[in-house]
């Protein structure tokens, strides 16, 4: 009786570690990462307090950049991983919605134009118009997926194409900046705080989801609809619904990720500005175990897997990697991650561990 | 290997993460003869099936097969299929989304060589001798599970094979299929080949099998002759327990008396759905259990569908209560007091990736609603509550339902309709998949809600089951609702009568 019942919460032990097992690859990854700028040069993870241009004490290092840059990634993994568990696919047009979005806070800030000497609009109302915007524009992406069934990376190219000419159309072309020094807080620093303001924005915005995540279903919600869309129906649950508003979450992140961007630097490049960023959030994604195919997710992992590939990039930026050459380098690194944390490979390092872990397990009772 | 023997296995042990599914299990096939392989739910059928065709790679134990020297190593269902084996499983393999041809075909094609016309002919042929309703060029997915299940089997037997394994192929099939399916399963035998047959249905084994090993709890119980196993003693080696007397069901106090029965729980007049039923009318009372009976494809289903909101309705009006209302989809419906629990259980049922717990909670938590979510802790009583109360077997809530065995995870699925606490149960063949034991349990269980004074409408392919539990049946006929029959009608042959169309009652 008593062996049975260890068996029993054996099992559940090792359920348990199973669910946890999602988080080891971005961990392991983040130290292997930690271990190579250490022994290639230990000065990497300095941090020094330094003066910035407004003559403030700040904080200065590869890891603060690191925390820093990785912000706009780890705000949209967090929609991104809702989009992918619901609807099983990625939306590629966060990139360019993120041009929009900006665009938009330098429109409503500016009016028509170029250098205002006093804001045309208070930053609240620029970033709030920019939040309808951005969720718009999700709900755009959304509804063709959820409602009109179209393949989320065909419904989410079209705006992947047009969304940095919307973007330019948006101030007629002109590329507006900002002088006002309060504009430029949210993507620097608020004078007296030696920490950058965007780490602070991402603490917020995971905390926000975890909120969410734990007061509301949406999680099973999502979960459910991405597994099976039929029986979460006839659960009640209405999936297209949920597809839908996942998008429009989606659209929240961006907005958020948009405002930081210009806030950096106080205005934008369209055609440049977060190019490619997709790409690194549908990895974070991926890096963090989640099958890309939908269903079940880990928004940690996720969140994780932002912070991996920014630490990575810097990585290479201070092994003097050609930036032209980056993208290459960075490939390998993250083809190897994601293999190593696809659910196949998960399995056979598990079936691994199995064999050596009784082995052990013998030796030690010797 | 033993003299005759096609297929031998020896000391087969498999185990997944907190469960011995096989311990040193023993089984042989010979030439010629129909195997029955039974057990309860979770003893291990359809691990052994998967494991001897490649699905999982067993742990320990040894695989022969006639005309190979030694051991064989089968590593995948493509090995086994070349070696001879075709696969019946249990929950359908095939493709929904492309031809019943293709899926006949898939994995035997010649690339893009395929001729495909000659294979639409040819699927044509073998579906016509087998009476398949089903066309070749139909997609998959739009065919009843029952066509699918025929389809699944039509694949089976084209592939010139030594060994066919059917894992429950007749849980979705009326009497006239399983006839068809027999005819077929004995014509092999004739010609050779030796057939294992998963099933919980007592009188198809003594009907066509030859033998039967009966595995309890991943070990093996015994192999006997068919001849020297009665019934009864059958169904002990399986439970390891003496059965309760399923005579011993009553029906109770039946709400038949139409006086003072009140107002109907829910009513439906002239209701029909985009699946092409005729408008029916239809109304249960307090305390009743109803059913729909009819052959396969008869539109049973596609009433409790309308009923519930699944299909979309296309006219007629329901009240519940007394109260007209409307009910456009399930959660309206649920909101009511309703609850379904639906045919298809891969399709319609399961979450497959979400634990056994979540899937109890689910209709309870859309229920609650959302931002009310049920509390971990809370969640995590509820599922212990109705694992112990339906002895559903898993290794803990935190398992995937669909690592859980057939019949277990219907189990899981009557779980969360159960634990909605609905007024009135709708159940589409509850009983698919499930042992015996089991089975009569449910029935009780049906029994004892009827008597708490919830509703409950039950599908069954079974008669038998029908009529232990119904006070009242409506026949369905092409679509159309063609009888009620109560009170002393509810007789098998009344029945069969009137589904087959000899005579119209009432
Ligand atoms: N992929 C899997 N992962 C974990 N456990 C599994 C898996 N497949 C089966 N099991 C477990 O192995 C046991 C045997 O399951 P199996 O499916 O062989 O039962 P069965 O005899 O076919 O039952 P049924 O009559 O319900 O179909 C069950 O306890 C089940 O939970
Ligand atoms: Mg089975």
């Amino acid at each position: 009786m008593t062996s049975v019942k260890s068996k029993q919460q054996g099992s559940v032990l090792t359920q348990k570690l199973h669910s946890k097992r999602q988080l080891f690859i971005p961990i392991a990854a983040l130290l292997v990462l930690i271990l190579v700028n250490l022994i290639n040069d230990p000065s990497f993870f300095a941090i020094k307090v330094g003066t910035n241009s407004t003559g403030d004490p700040v904080l200065s290092g590869n890891l603060i950049t690191i925390l820093d840059n990785a912000s706009e990634l780890a705000i949209l993994a967090i929609g991104m991983t809702l989009v992918t568990a619901a609807s099983g696919g990625q939306d590629i047009s966060v990139g360019a919605t993120i041009a929009i979005a900006g665009s938009v806070v330098l429109r409503v800030l500016c009016g028509t134009e170029a250098r205002p000497e006093t804001l045309q609009a208070p930053i609240i109302v620029a970033f709030l118009v920019c939040c309808v915007v951005s969720m718009l524009f999700g709900a755009f992406n959304g509804a063709l997926v959820a409602y009109f069934k179209i393949q989320p990376m065909v419904a989410t190219l079209i705006l992947y194409t047009a969304g940095r000419s919307i973007a330019a159309w948006i101030n007629n072309n002109a590329l507006p900046i900002i002088s006002e020094p309060s504009f430029a807080y949210y993507g620097n620093f608020i004078p007296g705080i030696a920490i950058p303001t965007p780490v602070f924005i991402a603490i917020a915005c995971m905390i926000i989801i975890a909120l969410v995540l734990k007061f509301t279903t949406l999680g099973l919600y999502t979960q459910s609809v991405g597994i099976n869309p039929h029986s979460s129906r006839l659960n009640g649950i209405n999936p297209e619904f949920i597809k839908f508003i996942t998008y429009v979450i989606l659209g929240l992140c961006v907005a958020v990720a948009g405002f930081i961007k210009v806030s950096r630097f106080s205005t934008i490049n369209y055609s440049v500005v977060a190019k490619d960023i997709e790409m690194d959030a549908i990895l974070a994604v991926a890096l963090g175990g989640n099958a890309l195919s939908g269903g079940k997710f880990s928004m940690a992992a996720s969140i994780l897997g932002a912070y991996v590939i920014q630490f990575l990039t810097t990585t290479l930026y201070t092994f003097k990697v050609d930036s032209s050459a980056l993208p290459a380098y960075k490939a390998v690194v993250v083809i190897i991650l994601v293999v190593l944390s696809s659910p196949v490979a998960r399995e056979k390092m598990a079936k691994l561990w199995k064999k050596v872990a009784p082995a052990k397990t013998a030796k030690e009772a010797n | 290997m033993q003299e005759g023997a096609v297929l031998e296995v020896r000391g087969i042990c498999k185990n997944f993460p907190g469960v011995r599914a096989l311990q040193g299990v023993d089984f042989t096939l010979r030439e010629g003869e129909i195997h029955a392989l039974m057990g309860e739910n979770g003893a291990g059928k359809s691990t052994l099936i998967k494991v001897l065709t490649g699905v999982y790679t067993k742990d320990d134990g040894q695989i022969f097969l006639k005309g190979h020297e030694g051991p064989v190593h089968i590593k995948s269902p493509e090995d086994a299929q070349n070696a001879g084996i075709s696969t019946v499983y249990q929950e359908i393999t095939l493709c929904p989304n492309l031809t019943v041809a293709e899926n006949m075909y898939i994995g035997r094609t010649k690339g893009p060589f395929t001729n495909w016309r000659a294979m639409n002919r040819r699927a044509g042929e073998i579906l016509r001798s087998l009476e398949i309703p089903a066309s070749p060029t139909q997609q998959l997915g739009t065919c009843s599970i029952a066509v699918q299940q025929m389809v699944a089997i039509a694949r089976a037997v084209d592939m010139e094979c030594k060994v066919l394994i059917l894992d429950e192929p007749t849980s979705s099939l009326d009497e006239q299929e399983v006839r068809k399916l027999f005819k077929l399963m004995l014509d092999l035998k004739a010609k050779g080949v030796g057939i294992v047959f998963v099933t919980h249905f007592l009188e198809q084994v003594y009907e066509v099998c030859d033998r039967i090993t009966v595995l309890r709890d991943g070990q093996l119980v015994g192999e006997y002759v068919i001849e020297e196993l009665p019934r009864v003693q059958l169904v002990s080696k399986m439970l390891g327990k003496e059965l309760n007397d399923m005579a011993a069901l009553d029906k109770g106090e039946t709400v038949s008396e139409k006086e003072d029965r009140g107002v109907p729980v829910l009513e439906a007049h002239q209701l029909s759905s985009t699946e092409g039923i005729k408008p029916f009318d239809f109304q249960i009372y307090k305390g009743e259990v109803n059913g729909f009976t009819g052959l396969l494809g008869s539109g049973r289903s596609e009433c409790v569908r309308a009923i519930f909101g699944a299909d979309k309705t296309t006219g007629g009006t329901v009240k519940v209560n007394g109260q007209e209302v409307s009910i456009k989809k399930p959660r309206d419906a649920m909101k009511y007091g309703i609850g379904y629990l639906p045919e298809d259980r891969k399709r319609d049922g399961i979450v497959g990736d979400l634990s056994v717990r979540d899937n109890i909670i689910l209709a309870l938590q859309v229920l609650r609603g959302f931002f009310r979510p049920i509390s971990r802790a809370q969640a995590e009583a509820y599922a212990d509550e109705y694992i112990k109360l339906l002895e559903i077997k898993t290794a803990s809530s935190e398992t995937p339902i669909k690592a859980l065995s057939g019949g277990n995870q219907q189990k899981v699925i009557l779980a969360r309709w159960l634990l909605t606490n609905p007024n009135y149960l709708i159940l589409d063949e509850p009983t698919r998949g499930i042992d015996i034991g089991t089975k009569i349990e449910i029935q009780k269980l049906v029994l004892k809600l009827a008597a708490e004074g919830k509703s409950v409408t039950f599908i069954s392919s079974e008669i038998d089951e029908m009529l232990r539990t119904c006070s009242r049946l409506l026949v369905m006929r092409d679509r159309k609702m063609v009888g009620e029959l109560t009170g002393e009608d509810l007789q098998q042959d009344k029945i069969m009568a009137t589904i087959a169309g000899g005579e119209s009652a009432s």
